[in-house]
């Protein structure tokens, strides 16, 4: 099944320098184990691959449900050195609610993850 | 100050400022829509010192948040009759200058008697930045490694990111209004809270929570349904929106709420995106006075618009101030142009291929070109996907570079594709852009030691 974070999260991000940073939060609690277990930096890393020039780092606070991403290179130079339009990271985080994952059938019913709606198009 | 059912004392510190440029009304409606017993207001981002840096050059009575005097203004009656008192770092690049505006005000409205200005300085180490490299601080750049002297030249300003010991002086020395330069944000509703309870300041657990209070309000309304994105449809009265108040208590626990009959919402998840905003390494939030463990964060609600924050932790700082330095960095300047449906996206992907290569022919030299196309990828990149045939697209063209000649000339080459374009353009009232100098931000660290705050009571 495919389940997309903006389903099962929100999110916010900040900056600092040229790194964006985007705090994940579990909608439900008991949804954060699963986005421990499938929101990795890998997978992260490949979200971003063509937006960010730098690594990624990744970080976890359990305690509220959340998760911690570091996004180097992220912002044109960060600042008033940046050309973009975000040039302060700040919807950083809803490029994060974009990304879909491959949940096993199982698992998803199990924790009643609302499945992806594909819109339609025409 | 009053006291909880158990007899406790509480103390209220309410967020009237998140930046310099935030809601004229909130200091105010902060004063007035409850009982509160301090007023937190934070003016300073990480470019504004270089910016009132410029503008003390031009003017030495200048080089601080104006917006202060006019917020002191509208909230004077609570503060010289109801004993609120106001901390705020819009001293800027003259804490002077700034209590000398104050004091003007105080004495127009008759309330100079009722009025003691607390001023914190020794933050601001541009005048001995030569001293400083020759002493064998290198000031280096805490992203690059690259030594000041590289750029030292070109510095505007430098400022040490001081802690909560001197405001906590000043309220001792009965300031009911508290002005600093470039102290940490975090420290201005801190030091009220270890003033009052008593804290010492190697009570790491309690100073943690005091630095969590002041990142959860730092930002006036983000965490009271500001750019709240949990279940957003539902906030209500966002025109209306009540800005965070700090109820501590002496254990280090505090609640944050806001005043009755104001909008917004106060949640475990409204509260949870403020604390997670601008977050590094949750495991060291790193202040000048203590590092704060976000994970050791218990969060809970606690009736209507209230969450309690309790049990975090905290251990000793380093023996570091972060620097907070400003350089000139060449000059750059984005103009846009608007391209309607029919092929918004192509005729606009045309306008910027034409742009490039008329900048190309005239061989102007930029350090970086940047295109986005707004409505399409300009915020999300590749990651939105293929556009939808939409009504409009915004050509957004940014150059950036050394030699300001050739940032000049290139305003000179958008707007012009109105006539000589693409077809199906507007949205060029503005004209064309204009060109702005660059002042970048460069965050080293220096020792301790070297850095000797000051802290003067006005009468």
């Amino acid at each position: 099944m495919k389940v997309r974070l903006l389903d099962v999260a929100h999110a916010r991000s900040g900056d600092k320098g040229d790194t964006a940073n985007v705090g994940l939060i579990a909608l439900k609690p008991e949804w954060f184990p699963f986005l421990q277990k499938y929101v990795t930096l890998d997978r992260v890393g490949a979200h971003f691959k063509d937006v960010i020039t730098g690594p990624v780092e990744r970080y976890e606070l359990p305690n509220l449900n959340a998760l911690n991403f570091l996004l180097h290179g992220a912002l044109d130079g960060g600042g008033t050195l940046s050309l973009k339009t975000d040039a302060q990271g700040k919807v950083f985080s809803t490029a994060m609610l974009r990304m879909v994952l491959d949940v096993p059938d199982g698992e998803a019913t199990a924790l009643k993850l609302p499945a992806l709606k594909l819109p339609d198009r025409q | 100050m009053t006291t909880d059912k158990n007899g406790g004392k509480i103390v209220r510190i309410a967020s009237g400022q998140g930046f310099w440029g935030d809601w004229l009304e909130a200091p105010r409606r902060q004063v007035e829509g409850g009982d509160v017993d301090y007023l937190m207001l934070d003016y300073l981002a990480e470019v504004t010192m270089s910016i009132l840096q410029k503008q003390k050059e031009r003017d030495p009575k200048m080089g601080y948040a104006r917006d202060f005097v006019g917020a002191i203004e509208s909230v004077l009656p609570a503060v010289a009759k109801r004993g609120v008192r106001v901390i705020a770092n819009a001293g800027g690049v003259n804490p002077p200058a700034c209590a000398d505006a104050i004091r003007g005000v105080a004495q127009k409205n008759g309330v100079s008697d009722a009025i003691k200005i607390g001023v914190v300085t020794g933050d601001d180490l541009l005048p001995r930045i030569d001293e400083l490299i020759a002493a064998g601080h290198p000031l280096a750049n805490m992203e690059t490694g690259e030594a000041l002297s590289t750029v030292r030249d070109r510095v505007l300003s430098a400022n040490a990111y001081i802690g909560s010991t001197p405001i906590v002086e000043a309220l001792s020395r009965s300031a009911n209004i508290v002005i600093t330069g470039r102290s940490t944000d975090t420290a201005l509703t801190m030091a009220p809270l270890r003033f009052e309870f008593g804290w010492a300041d190697n009570d790491w657990d309690k100073l943690a929570s005091g630095i969590i209070a002041g990142h959860t309000i730092e930002c006036g309304a983000q965490c009271s349904g500001g750019n709240c994105l949990y279940d957003w449809q539902s906030i209500p009265d966002l025109a209306n929106v009540g800005y965070p108040i700090v109820e501590g208590h002496a254990d280090g626990s505090f609640v944050i709420y806001k005043h009755p009959n104001t909008g917004g919402r106060i949640s475990v998840p409204s509260v949870t995106e403020q604390l997670v905003y601008e977050m590094g390494d949750p495991n060291s939030y790193i202040t000048p006075d203590v590092i704060a463990d976000f994970t050791t964060i218990h969060l809970e609600a606690a009736g209507e618009n209230r969450v309690r924050l309790f049990g975090i932790k905290g251990r000793p700082p380093t023996d570091k101030l972060k620097v907070s330095i400003a350089y000139r960095a060449g000059f750059k300047a984005v103009g846009t142009l608007v391209y309607s449906w029919p092929d918004a996206y192509p005729k606009a992907q045309l306008a910027d291929r034409v742009l490039r290569e008329r900048l190309d022919n005239l061989g102007l030299k930029f350090d970086h070109i940047m295109t986005e196309f707004v409505g399409v990828s300009a915020t999300h990149g590749p990651l939105a996907g293929e556009p939808h045939d939409p009504p409009e697209v915004q050509l957004r063209f940014g150059v950036r570079g050394e030699n300001k000649a050739d940032i000049e000339r290139f305003t000179r080459e958008i707007v012009p594709l109105v006539l000589n374009g693409p077809p199906s353009v507007t949205g060029f009232a503005g004209g064309r852009p204009k060109v702005e100098e660059i002042v970048a931000y460069w965050p080293a660290l220096v020792d301790k030691t070297v850095v000797q705050t000051n802290v003067e009571v006005l009468t």
